[in-house]
């Protein structure tokens, strides 16, 4: 069980490093994360004066929730972008074969190496814009160390529900074979879904119901709520882990139904 | 022998650079066309992402009635000139941001021992069909606006509207190029040009007075991004111009595209020459 | 002359990490001052370890590079100056990099050609002909280039590089990870090329058998300097290079003893290795093994250029 733990611990410090190396496309993706969080904040000013408390949130709430979803765009690839495309393009040309005869678990291989990937944009592409915004923006940043801590834990597990809805994208490339139209329904559910247009909690109530229950609402809404004390804990929590583990339990169900698919072919 | 050295016209090279530009995009299609279905699925992926772009405003306005004191129908008419404008530019242009790439790959070479300009070569590359469907949307969501706006309408206005479309497509593709030239400097920092382009694109789907005014001075005056839509459909819907701009300015967007592109040009050719001189 | 390169060089300022933030400038001289004629018609080999800048002066002889020094012509025309001009009048061919249309026929490459070099439609037609027919591509011009064999794409490769009658051919690696069978077809159809076109050929290679069966002339460049420029039989005497006859005897005997500068460098069994010099024809010492000892099988291994190099440079040191 350490044993393993440790291969899992090298495979996510490989994820981290991998991405670490790309110096000049970090600083570009800060760049741009920026130019777009202030775009989103000023239109977010402008409704919100027309709409005070709109969806729950004040101002400087929505400043904060839209800053917030400038740090996490790369870290949780909401529109895409993570390990999935490398897993797909392995289905692909058919080098998955050699992974499933690793003495590796397929899924928690994949999850490290995508963890640590979040991890390196996180402090990589997300600091750097969330703080700006925390500068020259009016931001609604908890004072407790407790509430940034329990914040810590809901982008965690943030990561995981990101990572297993994206397994399940790249997985549906054993049947479809085709990769562009998998990463485009990646990109239009990850974009709508997540609140990265507006809010989830601002959408009209009947839409708004529906997104909120969805797997994506557990990737910005859930931890930008947690972050500004607008939800109880557990439940975001049970929200969260809740949806982790049936998307990486129908991936394993998947994943099963897709090894016995490559062995019936024969590789 | 002849030790004359003839340079050509800018006019016949003008021609034979969009002469380069048919022809590599035919090739273009062709490709992509021969996979029939997983090109049907793209166009309308392409069209639902879009429309998703639309979407999004119009949540935004199933809660209110005016956004910086514009309504629905005003702001329809800003995002269906700039999304016209940058879908043609994207549809023309919008692979350069693929030259890092090429770059990296040594394959940028190829194109430079071709007897024809480097900027249709690397303008044409990757030409993809599946962005008509911004320009669709983009024109749907126009019409809708140009309906339901009211407007009492002139002919300058009624004329101010293709023009306004044409001069920003160009504006965009201004951008396009000035960003594919700073790629050949920094080829890892092709997001940069995203910032510019798509970034550019939806700020200006919303009016001017939602912005503060150093980000509207920014993209009036160093960024000439206003004159795609701001200041046209100021002019049509009879608004104050953003900054106070003086009434003629509506009319300016075909100069300061013109200029634009030409400053564009230039700074391609410094990219091209920079490259030739250090190689990567 | 067709070619000329007079004290041409190529400095490129490398900037380096050395800190977080620290970043050291340096320069590069790729190619140092070099300098050599081509005539119109000449067949030469351009070899020289990876890195000694071979490509970089390929890229300033083709216009994609502008030198940072010297004077370049290239059929009376300077490269950096006049690069579409030039592009009429050249063929290119990267050996690792295909220029042809991935998903399209590869008709669909020519016929490109075709209108982008405004070839007239009868020369056209008598050139693609005439390739097709020596780089047997008949029955590969409807398949998709994605389905061709590296062997395949790189005769299709050179084709496409000769429709417009180039006066010259640049080959970067014409031969690099194909097959024997390619490789025979692609250096006998350059050989026709030469001999019946009169095309000019310069070629890049690590293959020293193309330059063998090919070239009369070699360059050879190192750190960026012509160490060599003559026939390929002194270079070998320049590098002191020995090629090795693989002998298998019928059974295992003592070291096979000839006069001359052959000797046994290494046995096995029934099998010995013979080391002579490489300027030297095989034919006298086969006959005379052949003559003297119970000979099975033979074969000669080449001289590895890169080992040729690094000797003619270990010589250069201690002279």
């Amino acid at each position: 069980m350490v044993g393993s733990g440790r291969l899992y611990g090298t495979v996510a410090v490989g994820g981290f490093r991998r991405y670490a190396t790309y110096r000049a496309a970090t600083a570009a993706g800060v760049f741009t994360n920026t130019v777009f969080g202030v775009i989103l904040v000023y239109t977010y000013l402008a409704l919100w004066d027309e709409r005070p408390r709109l969806g729950g949130y004040d101002q400087a709430q929505a400043v904060t929730y839209a800053w917030l979803g400038q740090a996490l765009y790369a870290t949780l690839a909401i529109q895409g972008g993570g390990a999935e495309k490398e897993l797909m393009s392995r289905i692909r040309t058919g080098e998955i074969a050699v992974d499933l005869y690793r003495p590796a678990d397929l899924q928690l291989w994949w999850l490290a190496g995508d963890l640590g990937r979040s991890v390196f944009q996180l402090l990589g592409r997300g600091v750097i814009p969330f703080t700006f915004g925390a500068v020259f923006f009016t931001m609604a940043l908890p004072r407790s160390a407790a509430t940034w801590a329990a914040f810590v834990v809901a982008v965690a597990l943030a990561m995981v529900v990101s990572f297993a809805i994206r397994y399940l994208a790249a997985l549906a490339m054993f049947w479809l074979m085709d990769d562009r139209g998998i990463n485009q329904t990646v990109m239009i559910a990850g974009v709508f879904c997540s609140g990265m247009v507006l809010p989830l909690n601002a959408f009209p109530e009947e839409i708004g119901s529906v997104v909120r229950a969805l797997p994506w609402a557990a990737q910005l809404q859930v931890p930008a709520d947690v972050l500004m004390g607008e939800t109880s804990l557990w439940t975001a929590y049970a929200f969260q882990a809740g949806w982790a583990v049936a998307l990486l339990a129908l991936g394993r169900l998947l994943q099963a139904a897709a090894t016995r698919r490559v062995v019936v072919q024969g590789g | 022998m002849r030790r004359v050295v003839v340079r050509r016209a800018e006019p016949a090279r003008l021609g034979e650079g969009l002469r380069a530009y048919r022809l590599i995009a035919g090739m273009w299609i062709r490709s992509t066309t021969a996979y029939r279905t997983s090109f049907a699925l793209t166009v309308v992926g392409n069209l639902l992402i879009t429309v998703l772009d639309f979407v999004g405003i119009l949540l935004m306005f199933s809660q209110v009635d005016t956004l910086g004191g514009w309504t629905l129908p005003e702001v329809a008419l800003l995002y269906g000139l700039v999304a016209t404008a940058f879908g043609l530019a994207d549809l023309l242009l919008g692979s350069m941001d693929a030259l890092g790439a090429r770059i990296r790959d040594g394959s940028f070479d190829t194109l430079l021992v071709r007897p024809v300009p480097v900027l249709a070569q690397v303008g044409a590359d990757r030409f993809a069909l599946r962005r008509l469907g911004r320009i669709t949307q983009g024109t749907l969501v126009l019409c809708w606006a140009l309906l339901t706006v009211e407007v009492s309408w002139t002919a300058a206005k009624v004329l101010l509207v293709p023009v306004a479309v044409v001069s920003g497509a160009v504006i965009f593709g201004a951008v396009f190029v000035g960003g594919a030239a700073f790629q050949i400097v920094a080829q890892d920092a092709a997001e940069v040009q995203n910032a510019f382009t798509y970034g550019g694109s939806t700020l200006l789907q919303y009016p001017p007075t939602v912005f503060g005014t150093e980000l509207v001075r920014g993209v009036t005056y160093m960024l000439p991004l206003a004159f795609v839509n701001w200041v046209p459909a100021a002019y049509v819907l009879g608004r104050p111009y953003p900054l106070g701009l003086p009434e003629w300015a509506a009319f300016a967007p075909p100069l300061v595209a013109a200029g634009f592109a030409v400053a564009a040009g230039l700074v391609w050719r410094a990219g091209l020459r920079a490259y030739r001189s250090t190689g990567s | 002359m067709f070619i000329e390169v007079d004290g041409v060089e190529k400095v490129f300022e490398v900037r380096r990490r050395t800190g977080f933030l620290k970043r050291e400038r340096r320069q590069v001289r790729a190619v140092d001052s070099i300098s050599f004629t081509v005539a119109r018609g000449e067949m030469v080999g351009y070899i020289g370890p990876n890195g000694a800048g071979k490509s970089t002066t390929i890229k300033m002889l083709t216009g994609i590079l502008t030198p940072s020094g010297g004077r370049l012509r290239v059929a009376g025309i300077d490269p950096s100056r006049e690069r579409r001009r030039l592009a009429h009048r050249i063929g290119v061919v990267f050996g690792q990099r295909t220029t042809l249309w991935w998903d399209l026929p590869l008709i669909d490459s020519y016929r490109l050609m075709h209108r982008m070099y405004r070839i007239p439609d009868g020369r056209y037609r008598e050139n693609l002909d005439r390739c097709v027919e020596l780089l047997e591509l008949g029955g590969l011009l409807d398949v998709p280039v994605r389905q061709l064999s590296l062997g395949q794409r790189m005769r299709g490769d050179i084709a496409a590089a000769l429709l417009h009658d180039p006066e010259v051919l640049y080959l970067d690696e014409p031969t690099i990870g194909l097959d024997v069978i390619s490789k025979a077809k692609v250096r006998e159809f350059l050989r026709e090329l030469n001999h019946d076109r009169g095309t000019t050929v310069l070629l890049t290679t690590h293959d020293l058998q193309d330059i063998e069966q090919l070239c009369s002339r070699v360059m050879v460049i190192d750190h960026g300097r012509m160490v060599y420029d003559g026939p390929l039989a002194g270079l070998h005497e320049a590098g002191g290079s020995e090629r090795i006859l693989v002998v298998d005897l019928e059974r295992e005997l003592p070291p096979i003893e000839v006069g001359g500068a052959a000797r046994v460098v290494r046995t096995e069994g029934p099998r010995q290795w013979l080391a002579f010099p490489a300027g030297e024809p095989a034919a006298g010492l086969v006959s005379q093994i052949a003559a003297d000892y119970p000979l099975v099988d033979l074969s000669v291994r080449e001289p590895d250029i890169e080992a040729v190099i690094a000797r003619m440079y270990a010589d250069k040191a201690s002279a």
